[in-house]
């Protein structure tokens, strides 16, 4: 494995550390530290669970239990373009479940295989990102895209396809 | 004209007598409202929706959560409350495997008895979920997702009462499911086994694990001796299940049940408690003398051995190294019944009868079998045993009383009280006053060890010695008393504890009591036998003292060591937890772990895991080093703990793990 | 250590000096919806655009210094549809749906020669006439936007901005000249009600928390705006965010809390930004911390994420939030002023109506009385989205009529693609998913919580979702169930069940499995749920099913009895037919079918057999002539 590798798991087992101590190990600030965690490893992985619920002197299960309340918290690793859709009232009613169908099929996934094999694509639906004017939305790793159209959203994808490959 | 502290309940006034909630009130003037989620000892939880009332100006409120004010106007059973109550139970059923007529909880659940008296006569509800995987894989308990109400006593129980929190709630909405971490099985986690879930589970989502076949198995084979043990808390229990009252002792119908089922022999764990009672005390007052590893923890309990292996490892040594009851009859009984009874050794089959899910586990623990034998065969609970004798058909009230069989049968009170809270301590102290005031006491009792808080502490003079005692039960009080030892807040001599509440009489493998008052008449009924014994103090038990003339010698001595000692060992708590840190690939690389389980962690684990890993970069050494962080060497007492290639070291400082690293890694 | 503490006054008049002294001021709207359409391409287009014509224009307000033009961003000015806006002061115009390439065009005529660009104006879509300024535009004119108006206006990064409009003075007022029972005296006096759905007087609820005796208290905004469809709590989060904390402070002053929270959705990146930087500036400014305006008391405010749970904006299920648990409510009564964020007595209120505190502190609770209605006084922000021309925030006294709000602010019902469709309105749902529908008979009633509770429905937080004549009702009804059970925390056994079962049986509606008895389940079990849940979300959760069944019984009988769908949107129960009048006899379709279920002669009209036809849609793909419908 690249020295990279080596030091970007180093580095991140390192940033929970400093997460744990800036939090003073509080057990109450449970959510803002698996926050910033998440931010660390683009998800939450199991062993680095236990080791916050170690640190914090809480039981794993009761920290399973917080993690996977939360829509936000994603316990299976994410790809790495994360697109949103919004199912918000008013992009439902403009269509935001032709644009999910649309995606789904392109990219051979299912609402119980959200990510793609080779990890570059999770398509989600998620609550209203209160850009209702704007209706149907869908936000690509924060970028937010408005009025958009089944064959938009495909173009998008095609695009950072393209710009993968390069 | 209503007193001044008085509501009006369906019209009529009731006093209030600052109760917890609404709910007691209501109860306390015999209606005995429906809830699956109220538990008097846990809190307020408010989900299950069935207590609900109607309080003139509050609307529709549920009693648990609402205390009892002077002038409320409620009302418990309108139409509105009567229908809701039924449509919330018909919500439950319509997911629930209406299997009744096979599963282990019929008659005991309380979902099925709610069902029949709020009148739901159809579900008209379809069930729409699919099935969830049972959870059967360890000696205790065995998990049924696909009973459980989600009521949340569970959950409550492990992390408020025993401070554990093996289990918590997961996912969200309609999704949302009782289970360990990350989906595991409890084998996988830290469960201690005391099966208090199962006691609170108002359906059969946890329940003991049966081991019934087994027995039957064992009595159908010709080639097999099969005697009992049974533990005092189930004499005063078990005919619950057949109609009669708590408390009310059926030691000799017990024992006629047993025989007829086919047990060719039935003995007393009392006697072994008795046993322990003379090794326990004998080994505390070295100890006192001494002045060392106090304070001595009883072990009797296993599922506060297990606690204690998992979270105070740094208090092992001051366990006391006595077997329990059970496992001292399973020694005693593999190393003189052959020779007794004329049989081969291997033909002897031990089944003890227990109150308790956890003494599953202890008979199966390694240390516990000899020659890979196991002293205890099989562990059946109380609910099992009632189970068999309905199996075989047998009219329990009906039966003529028999008597144990000796020497193995014969018990003093002191061995008998062993199954309420404070019991082994007083039977303790009943011993101990003779050794150490030389006067001998026949009746000696130690009431004020006695009864059913929490904790209780006592100090008492006998003789020139002083004793300071504390008595719990619910293994979070004994966390905190521990840990209050462990800064130098409190100090004792002796600390018995026990996990269930109560003790053993409110057992997980108890019949299921929805009723709280069931625990006080446990332990009354074994306080009764005590009295009505000819024998109070285990010393002055002939057959026990025959016993040490002709097969143990000395009390602690060699013999007694070797068949009624053991010893302990700190425990991992998750299987097989573990991460790279230093993300390298494993191959021909130098493994470098360091633990970073609760134990290591609050000795600075985590400090030590940075420090190795700015010197493995500094050094240039990280592509022939992979540091990995790992949960737990099992060696709690002495950490921080890291392992170096095949090295381990116990108090590892950062200048060892470098020392290390400069040996092997040269080598490599 | 003393922090460095500002003087308002001082602030206030060098912050308009500098704005005096500054010609123009061009004002891009940058919340959310207008980014999302490019909002910061346009103002990055014309900031080259004015440099290039060597034009002196500042991006901040620095110094006094005389420069021709001051560039700034604000937040949502709620004409979402029209966005990117782009305003001119002082002349006042508004700009709209305007371009990176527009910039050069605005900077000559608009900046430099004074004169409107006539093509960027809104134009009236009836008379086509151009309107300049903001006021006179239908969509503007009719709202009172006294608590967001100022969203649309100032930098929301620029605390000194705020200053200058008085910020901060009414805090200042109350920790200096009020007692904390005269604060919430003047909030009571005032007949302000939360904004968050419960519409609790606000008052009260401070004297409530003030009366209960602890050193400890907590204030808490609730910004955890997650109805779909509601985004009035972001544009203020966006927009003005120290309007905000302002009320925040105001709150603790009220109640003797010294620790407050901000709790915002995670799914509002950049309401989140800009309020943790207004807590970061008034902590710097000594607006924040200890010895406010030297009063020796404290008030800090922590910022706090969602984690993407709905039911977090029901009080109690937040302060578990907080604690670091699952989201899951707790029994009240304890009620948070008793009881709430570690058991201490806790306040928690909604951003809009922490928004407005100050404006009643500053202005006096009888001028806010003059607005609105007797019980329910001032304003209310409302997201208008749904097939209305004009969509976006809106804000209008209480009092408002529906009709005013759909037909003259909202510019009139549209048809699926659009279009203008003065006959189509259906319905109005009001509240989200704990809300109900309004019909056409409620068009004239003048909306207050009282009047809209009294016909089944509930003004929640201000989300009005219309529905044209093409909307199936049972599947709006569906829509919400379904958001509700996805959100249901799992707690008590009627929401978490109820509600599962319910969306099954709405399914079964609309898979036309059901019949009347279906119906009468649904009721009974709706009920059930409204009455025996735990929380707000469980009691609401069937608000649209029971207010659908109540105003749209047939169409929901159609779907029973019938198995029809009167509107044609539920596919399982769409009768396939071919529009003989449109049908050419082409016999394209034919060819397609997979199973035969078209028959016609040649250029004849073709007929299509229901009981064959297996609605793969093949059909409707080939005709050219739009004559199959229901497939």
């Amino acid at each position: 494995m690249c020295p990279d590798c080596c030091q970007t798991a180093t580095r991140k087992f390192e940033k929970v550390c400093e997460i744990l101590d800036k939090h003073q190990c509080d057990p109450c600030k449970l959510i803002p530290i698996l926050q910033e965690v998440q931010k660390v490893y683009r998800y939450l992985p199991e062993e680095v669970l236990t080791y916050i619920a170690t640190g914090l002197g809480l039981s794993p299960a009761k920290v399973y239990g917080v993690a996977s309340f939360y829509a936000n918290f994603s316990l299976t690793p994410k790809g790495k373009y994360v697109v949103h859709i919004c199912d918000g009232t008013a992009c439902h009613v403009k269509g935001s479940g032709l644009i999910k169908d649309a995606l789904f099929k392109k990219l051979s996934l299912s609402q119980d295989k959200k990510t793609t094999e080779d990890m570059l694509f999770t398509v989600e639906a998620v609550s209203c990102l209160g850009a209702c004017g704007l209706a149907p939305v869908l936000t690509i790793n924060g970028k937010v895209y408005g009025q958009v159209t089944p064959a938009m959203a495909e173009s998008l994808i095609d695009d950072i396809i393209a710009g993968e490959k390069k | 004209m209503p007193d001044k502290n008085t509501l009006l309940l369906n019209g009529k006034p009731v006093a209030i007598d600052n109760e917890k909630n609404l709910l007691e009130v209501i109860r306390k003037a015999n209606i005995d409202l429906p809830t699956f989620c109220y538990h008097s000892e846990l809190s307020v939880y408010g989900a299950c929706r069935l207590c609900i009332v109607e309080i003139d100006g509050m609307g529709i409120q549920t009693s648990c959560s609402i205390k009892a004010a002077p002038g409320m106007v409620v009302r418990t059973h309108t139409d509105r409350l009567r229908k809701m109550r039924r449509i919330y139970l018909e919500l439950l059923l319509a997911n629930h495997h209406q299997t009744c007529t096979t599963c282990v909880k019929s008659s005991m659940c309380k979902l099925q008895d709610l069902a029949a008296k709020m009148g739901v006569t159809e579900v008209r509800f379809k069930s729409r979920q699919g099935s969830k995987p049972l959870d059967a894989s360890n000696p205790s308990l065995v998990r049924d997702p696909n009973k459980c109400i989600l009521c949340g006593d569970c959950v409550r129980a492990c992390e408020e009462l025993q401070g554990v929190g093996a289990i918590d709630f997961a996912h969200r909405g309609a999704g949302t499911t009782v289970m360990p971490a990350f989906g595991k099985e409890l084998k996988q986690v830290d469960c201690v086994y005391c099966g208090l879930c199962a006691s609170v589970c108002p359906t059969g989502a946890i329940t003991p694990k049966p081991q019934i076949e087994a027995v039957w198995s064992a009595i159908g084979n010709p080639q097999k001796t099969v005697v009992a043990q049974i533990a005092p808390a189930v004499r005063v229990a078990l005919g619950e299940m057949f109609g009669l009252e708590a408390g009310q002792v059926t030691t000799g119908k017990i024992v006629a049940a047993l025989k007829m089922l086919g047990f060719d022999k039935v003995y007393d764990t009392s006697y072994a408690a008795d046993l322990t009672v003379l090794e326990e005390t004998s080994e505390f007052l070295v100890r006192k003398t001494k002045g060392e590893k106090l304070p001595q923890f009883t072990s009797c309990c296993p599922a506060w051995v297990k606690f204690a292996e998992q979270y105070l490892p740094q208090f092992l040594p001051n366990l006391s190294s006595c077997r329990s009851p059970q496992q001292m009859f399973g020694a005693l009984a593999k190393h003189t019944l052959p020779e007794q009874l004329k049989i081969d050794p291997k033909a002897l089959f031990v089944v003890s009868i227990m109150p308790c899910t956890a003494k599953k586990f202890e008979a199966q623990r390694p240390e516990f079998a000899a020659d890979g034998v196991p002293d205890v065969d099989a562990v059946l609970t109380t609910q099992e045993l009632g189970q068999m004798i309905r199996q075989a058909g047998i009219r329990f009230n009906d039966l003529t009383p028999d008597s144990l069989d000796m020497p193995m049968g014969f018990k003093t009170g002191a061995g008998v009280i062993f199954g309420t809270t404070g019991g082994v301590t007083e039977a303790v102290l009943r011993f101990a006053a003779e050794k150490l005031t030389n006067v001998k006491n026949e009746n000696a009792e130690f009431t004020d060890v006695r009864g059913l808080e929490g904790v209780r502490e006592q100090t008492l003079t006998l003789g020139d010695t002083t004793l300071k005692i504390a008595i719990v039960h619910g293994l979070k009080n004994a966390k905190l008393l521990a840990e209050a030892v462990a800064k130098g807040e409190r100090q004792y001599d002796f600390i018995e504890v026990m996990a269930c509440p109560g003790g053993c009489i409110s057992g997980a493998g108890q019949p299921v009591a929805f009723d709280a008052k069931t625990r006080a008449r446990r332990a009354e009924g074994l306080y009764n036998t005590d009295k009505t014994l000819q024998l109070h103090a285990a010393q002055d038990n002939p057959y026990l003292q025959k016993c040490y003339r002709d097969t143990l010698g000395e009390i602690g001595g060699k013999t007694a060591h070797r068949l009624l000692h053991t010893h302990y060992h700190s425990r991992k708590r998750f299987e097989d937890a573990g991460f790279s840190v230093s993300g390298a690939d494993t191959a021909k690389k130098l493994d470098v772990c360091v633990c970073v389980g609760t134990s290591c962690y609050v000795r600075g684990s985590q400090k030590l895991m940075e420090r190795t890993l700015e010197f493995v970069k500094a050094e240039g050494l990280a592509d022939r080093v992979d540091v990995r962080a790992t949960f737990c060497f099992e060696q709690c007492d002495r950490g921080p703990t890291v392992r170096i290639g095949k090295t381990v070291i116990n108090k590892c400082t950062i200048e060892q793990v470098r020392e290390e690293l400069q040996k092997q890694v040269v080598a490599v | 250590m003393i922090v460095e503490k500002i003087d308002l006054n001082t602030v206030q008049n060098d912050f308009n000096r500098k704005m005096a002294a500054v010609k123009r001021r061009v004002i891009i709207c940058a919340g959310t919806g207008c980014v999302a359409n490019g909002a910061l391409e346009v103002y990055d287009a014309l900031a080259a655009a004015i440099a290039e014509r060597k034009l002196d224009v500042v991006l901040e307000l620095k110094e006094e210094k005389p420069a021709d033009i001051y560039l700034s961003k604000s937040g949502c000015q709620g004409f979402c549809q029209a966005g990117p806006l782009v305003t001119v002061e002082p002349e006042g115009f508004l700009y709209c749906k305007v371009r990176p390439g527009d910039a050069a065009e605005i900077v000559e005529q608009t900046l430099i020669g004074g004169a409107a660009v006539q093509r960027l104006l809104y134009k009236h879509p009836v008379s086509g006439q151009a309107i300049e300024k903001q006021d006179d535009i239908p969509f503007y004119k009719r709202q009172n936007r006294y608590v967001i108006g100022d969203c649309g206006v100032l930098n929301p990064e620029c605390i000194e901005e705020y200053i200058s409009r008085g910020g901060y003075a009414a805090a200042r007022k109350a920790f200096t000249q009020m007692s904390p029972e005269a604060v919430c005296e003047e909030i009571a006096t005032s007949g302000l009600r939360g904004r968050g759905g419960g519409g609790f007087p606000t008052g009260k609820k401070w004297q409530l928390t003030l009366a209960q005796q602890n050193a400890k208290k907590y204030v808490i905004c609730n910004g955890d705006e997650g109805d779909p469809g509601a985004f009035m709590d972001r544009s203020l989060m966006e927009g003005n965010p120290h309007r905000v904390l302002e009320g925040m402070m105001i709150a603790a002053r009220a109640i003797g809390a010294d620790e407050g929270y901000v709790y915002v959705r995670a799914e509002y990146p950049l309401a989140v930004q800009r309020v943790r930087k207004a807590v970061a500036d008034a902590e710097a400014a000594g607006l924040l911390g200890d010895n406010l305006f030297g009063s020796g008391l404290s008030f800090n405010v922590i910022v706090m994420e969602g984690a993407g749970a709905f039911v977090c904006g029901e009080e109690t299920a937040m302060i578990a939030s907080i604690e670091g648990q699952r989201g899951m409510p707790r029994p009240k009564p304890p009620f948070p002023a008793q009881s709430g964020l570690w058991g201490k007595p806790t306040v928690i209120n909604n951003v809009e109506t922490l928004a407005t505190v100050p404006l009643i502190i500053a202005q006096g609770s009888s001028i806010y009385r003059t607005m609105g209605t007797e019980g329910s006084p001032g304003t209310k922000t409302f997201a208008l989205t749904g097939h209305v021309a004009n969509t976006g925030l809106i804000e209008v006294p209480f009092g408002t009529t529906l009709r005013e709000i759909i037909f003259q602010i909202g510019g009139g019902v549209t048809d699926r693609f659009g279009n203008p469709d003065p006959d189509g309105f259906k319905a109005v749902q009001i509240g989200g998913p704990s809300g109900g529908c309004l019909t056409a008979d409620a068009l004239d009633l003048p909306l207050d919580f009282e009047s809209v509770k009294g016909i089944g429905a509930m003004i929640g937080s201000g989300g009005l979702v219309v529905m044209n004549q093409d909307t199936c009702i049972v599947q709006v009804a569906r829509f919400f169930m379904q958001f509700t059970q996805n959100e249901s925390c799992g707690k008590c056994v009627p929401c978490r069940e109820g509600t599962k079962q319910m969306l099954a049986l709405l399914d079964d509606i609309i898979e036309g499995n059901a019949d009347e008895q279906t119906l009468m389940l649904l009721e009974d079990l709706a009920q059930a749920v409204q009455l025996g849940s735990l929380c707000g979300l469980g009691k609401t959760a069937p608000n649209p099913v029971l207010s659908t069944l109540r105003y749209f019984r047939d169409e929901y009988l159609a779907h029973v009895r019938q198995k029809r769908c009167p509107t044609g949107q539920c596919k399982a129960l769409a009768q396939p037919e071919i529009i003989a009048a449109l049908c050419k006899g082409c016999g394209a379709c034919v060819k397609k079918c997979p199973v035969g279920a078209i028959k016609g002669e040649k250029r004849q009209p073709h007929t299509l057999d229901a009981e064959v036809c297996v609605k793969c849609g093949s059909c409707v793909q080939v005709c050219k002539f739009n004559a199959i419908v229901g497939v």
